[in-house]
């Protein structure tokens, strides 16, 4: 198999075998146009699902943890990756219940997100508000885009 | 630890639904994953809604149906650049019908931590009442 990575392509670490695919899922879909509107949603498979998304200075990670409590969450930064990991808990009901449904189910959970670039891990920043998991990843300084003014 | 404890959550797709009624806010719209009990007295119903504000919460109990309606407040990440997406947020809707009277005065909502934990008091005369016979 000719396997080729065209070095300015953010590399996930963790997940290599689908990057490559959902980053040619990308293309096909930004020579769409379809890329502004509908994003692909190809998934790693495990939970929690997240969204990744970066600006000039920060990476941002988002993942839905509904029932998660801020205690039973381990973050854990390291180089270029981020490891999400806890429990989800669901409180035991009195014997006396009958059950007409369980969607929902409780368990562990772990995670390894693998950023495109370096970061700074002494300013993670991690807020749970609402069930939704936001981490703020500052980039390293060194990758970091600069402005190279023109003179 | 018990097995139950140990086991690790499996990731569930979020199911889309067509919306209910044609909206004047384009969006999508999901069905949230619930359980559902009852005791002798009231019925109770978690439902996982993240992202939504006990404001932009609905639930209406109405001929029997409930309906729950959640809104939510997509994060502001118009200057971010999208890198992966594996989840997509909207509208949090489903309806149930209900075969037992509720006591529409005393229904109870709370919401922690993105769960909603619901309870439908059933009104006293469902609730069955043991009688006690005298011997005489």
């Amino acid at each position: 198999m000719i396997f080729r990575r065209i070095p300015s392509t953010p590399s996930f670490g963790f997940r290599s075998p689908w990057s490559e695919l959902e980053r040619m899922q990308r293309e096909m879909d930004s020579l769409f146009g379809r890329f502004s509107e509908a994003y692909p949603q190809i998934s790693a498979g495990v939970f929690p699902a997240i969204n990744l998304s970066e600006d000039a200075d920060n990476y941002y990670v988002r993942a839905e943890l509904p029932g998660v409590k801020a205690d039973n969450l381990d973050i854990q930064a390291t180089g270029n990756s981020l490891s999400i990991a806890g429990e989800r808990k669901i409180a035991a009901e009195s014997d006396e219940v009958r059950y007409h449904r369980r969607e929902r189910d409780a368990g562990q959970f772990s995670r390894m997100v693998g950023l495109p670039g370096d970061i700074d891990t002494q300013k993670v920043d991690a807020k749970l508000d609402c069930g939704i998991l936001t981490v703020k990843v500052p980039k390293a300084e060194a990758a970091k885009p600069r402005q190279i003014s023109v003179s | 630890m018990t097995a139950a404890e140990a086991k690790e959550l499996q990731l569930k797709e979020k199911q889309e639904i067509a919306s209910p009624a044609e909206q004047t806010r384009p969006g999508l719209v999901f069905t949230p994953d619930v359980d559902i009990f009852e005791t002798e007295k009231e019925i109770t119903l978690l439902a996982d809604i993240p992202g939504v504000k006990s404001d932009d919460l609905s639930i209406d109990l109405r001929d029997n149906v409930l309906t729950l309606l959640g809104e939510i407040t997509p994060a502001d990440t118009s200057n971010e650049e999208m890198l992966l997406v594996e989840y997509q947020t909207g509208k949090y809707y489903r309806q149930f019908t209900l075969s037992e009277v509720i006591d529409q005065n005393k229904i109870d909502a709370k919401l922690d931590d993105g769960v909603l934990r619901l309870t439908l008091p059933k009104v006293e005369k469902a609730t069955p009442k043991k009688i006690t016979v005298k011997a005489g």
